[in-house]
């Protein structure tokens, strides 16, 4: 089998730029998911009336339908009501969409995880409710919560693929192109997966290092004064 | 005793968990100076007794004064109360995530808003009449129980607290470690610290007691002298609960 | 002008057409659950395997579906296999194979997780009550091994429903081909449409995951022993 390797170097480039794309958009979805999660599992943990609700039912919402028909629905459903917005707006807004109930349900489990003992002692030595939050809940919910919050922005990495189907120039739409085009089939697929494990990877690695770090010096936040 | 100044007056106090009553009419004054163990069988809701002096459990009747101010008021701003009130539990739960001195230093510079150096000079002096200075940099899961317990004790005192209140501080731990931590709250009732103490250890509340409460189902059974209590119990629920503990 | 536009559901034909779409998406999920989960026991069981290599190799394939997003596979196979192998397969069968194998790869991993984790003491009380090496498995091996595997593979069914929205982009005429195909016959009568189209979508898929990821925490929840 003869590998056309000059025309995976000259595929490089836009490749290249494809994968950066692909970055920026996992970058703004996690980010914005993850506030977003944060702020579902305060509103959940601390039952705020009908805001509770509201979040109940966006997460079962969000998490038992596909990201293609969130995309689908976002992009070209809500355009017609005169809502304008562009590709790449959307595929951030679709990724927070999907992603921030993950989240959530990782933070809260984080958050339930912290025992009442330890709520308990915070009180009496006079935390307000907003100094228990800081300085006991979130540390410790955060350090339980690091595997999920991982997983999850994995999934988010790896759900961008999908992207491409609202014609956002992604990696499998420069593939499909590029194969459509010149019939180099093997040596485009060949830098696809090439360009997924470069993206997925170093992430995975980093994440477990993390997670194993957290747990090692359990909760590791000392600057805390 | 009974002269000084009464610091915690519970009147009447009524609590219930949905139908169940917990405590059924409990009166009782605590003075300044004065070291009051609670003892009697489990369920009788002393440790919830002492949970609402902290605000950690509602009320459904009676009220508690702390100096005067009537605690079961909506407007009470429990983070000042608790402040005056220090309490140790069962679990010592110190914060897993901070060092000893991280753990003693929260309440003082966050909540008394203290300089962390007069602080730290407090904590220090603290640790070391327990005889824990060299661990103020350790991590609660270095440390065994009764360390975790002392220090526990610690951290409440350094809140400058006008009461401690201490819930069945060495239930959960190994027989050789009740010593140490009982030896710290001997050495406080020593200074004149004024305590609440729910405790099974009957030696311990013989020696510390200035006043024992006897509670059994919700309400005071007996209420007498340790020595008095120990060696002629008035009631005959309390002459049960006496039995148990000699062989 | 809403009022008309929800009526393109009810024009015509298309809601019948749409059902029939339906069930092509709903036959490549059923087929890839089925298939999947039987290849997914066998394998799971060659996992626990005292072979090292065994083991190494099985894993290998594990990870290669949960680094790789699914769409990737779909590509490498629809695109890659086709061109490779002279071979002209449509999309639903393309479909069927790349989800029935990474049906297989994930059940494999609940199958080992069940397995591993029954209590060895079982075996041995069992064995001291004097069950045969078949009662052993019938009456405590097998129904424990289930409970622990339920929830979890009606979890990966359910994901799996979600990812067969993606067959739609490798030319699969499923139920989302459909509403595309009505939302662009309907472009001038009701420019609203794709709000509707995408949103009965969007409905239908979740009917059809809800339930089932209800069922699988209601599962896990009765069985937490």
């Amino acid at each position: 089998m003869d590998i056309n390797w000059v025309f995976i170097k000259e595929s490089i480039p836009l490749y290249q730029k494809a994968t950066l794309l692909t970055l920026k958009l996992a970058f703004w979805g996690i980010l914005f998911s993850i506030l977003l999660g944060i702020i579902c599992s305060i509103i959940q943990y601390y039952k705020i009336k009908i805001l509770q609700n509201v979040v109940q039912a966006y997460i079962e919402l969000s998490r038992n339908t596909p990201l293609l028909i969130q995309l689908f629905f976002l992009y070209y459903g809500f355009t017609k009501f005169g809502l304008k917005m562009s590709e790449n707006t959307c595929a951030i807004i679709g990724l927070t969409f999907l992603g921030g109930s993950y989240m959530s349900e990782a933070f809260r489990s984080g958050i339930e995880a912290v025992g009442k003992t330890q709520i308990e002692s915070g009180l009496s030595i006079g935390l307000s409710n907003i100094q228990l939050a800081r300085y006991i809940i979130l540390p410790q919910a955060f350090s339980v919560s690091i595997p999920a919050l991982s997983a999850n922005c994995i999934f988010l990495l790896k759900e961008t693929s999908i992207l491409g189907a609202i014609s956002i120039l992604d990696l499998m739409n420069v593939t499909k192109d590029l194969i459509g085009m010149y019939y180099q089939t093997f040596e485009s697929l060949f830098i696809l997966v090439v360009a997924y494990l470069i993206i997925i990877l170093p992430l995975s690695i980093l994440l477990t290092w993390i997670e194993r770090k957290v747990r090692y010096a359990e909760f590791g936040n000392q600057s805390t004064f | 005793m009974e002269n000084n100044e009464v610091l915690i007056e519970i009147n009447d106090l009524h609590k219930e968990y949905t139908h169940k009553k917990i405590l059924n009419g409990i009166n009782l004054d605590i003075h300044k100076g004065e070291v009051v163990v609670i003892l009697g069988p489990s369920g009788c809701g002393k440790s919830t007794l002492l949970r609402c002096l902290n605000g950690l459990e509602t009320i459904q009747g009676g009220n508690i004064k702390f100096s005067g101010k009537n605690l079961t008021d909506k407007n009470v701003n429990w983070q000042e109360v608790r402040q005056k009130i220090g309490m140790v539990f069962q679990s010592y739960d110190l914060f897993p995530h901070m060092t000893v001195i991280e753990n003693i230093l929260l309440g003082p510079t966050k909540v008394q808003k203290r300089s962390k150096d007069e602080a730290l000079k407090q904590a220090e002096e603290l640790l070391d009449k327990v005889g824990l200075l060299d661990r103020k940099d350790s991590y609660p899961r270095e440390l065994s129980g009764g360390q975790k317990q002392r220090i526990a004790i610690v951290r409440a005192l350094c809140m400058n607290p006008e009461i401690m209140l201490f819930d069945e501080v060495t239930a959960s731990l190994d027989p050789e470690m009740v010593r140490e931590v009982l030896e710290v709250i001997l050495g406080l009732a020593k200074q004149g610290m004024t305590m609440v103490i729910v405790t099974h250890e009957m030696n311990f509340a013989k020696s510390v007691a200035d006043k024992i409460v006897f509670i059994d189902e919700g309400k005071i059974c007996e209420l007498a002298e340790p020595d008095e209590f120990f060696s002629n119990p008035k009631t005959e629920r309390a002459k049960q609960f006496l039995n148990i503990f000699e062989y | 002008m809403q009022n008309l536009a929800i009526k393109v559901l009810f024009d015509g034909l298309n809601l019948q057409r749409l059902f029939g779409g339906l069930l092509v998406t709903a036959g490549i999920a059923f087929t890839s659950i089925i298939i999947g989960s039987l290849l997914g026991i066998l394998f799971g069981i060659i996992r626990t395997s005292k072979s090292k290599f065994v083991r190494f190799i099985s894993r290998l394939y594990l990870e290669l579906f949960r680094i790789i997003p699914i769409l990737v596979w779909l590509f490498i196979v629809y695109f890659g296999v086709t061109t490779a192998l002279n071979l002209q397969l449509s999309g639903e069968v393309v479909s069927v194979v790349v989800f029935s194998l990474w049906g297989a790869a994930e059940m494999g991993d609940i199958v080992r997780g069940a397995l591993e984790s029954l209590p060895k003491h079982q075996i041995e009380s069992g064995k001291a009550l004097g069950l045969s090496f078949w009662g052993l498995y019938r009456y405590i091996l097998i129904p424990q091994a289930i409970r622990r595997m339920l929830p979890g593979a009606i979890n990966l069914a359910t994901r799996m429903v979600k990812t067969t929205s993606l067959v739609v982009l490798i030319g699969v005429i499923d139920v989302i081909k459909i509403g595309q195909q009505i939302i662009e016959l309907s472009r001038f009568k009701v420019p609203a449409a794709s709000f509707w189209v995408y949103g009965f979508i969007f409905i239908l898929y979740f009917i059809i995951c809800y339930p089932l990821s209800r069922l699988s925490k209601k599962l896990e929840a009765k069985w937490q022993n």
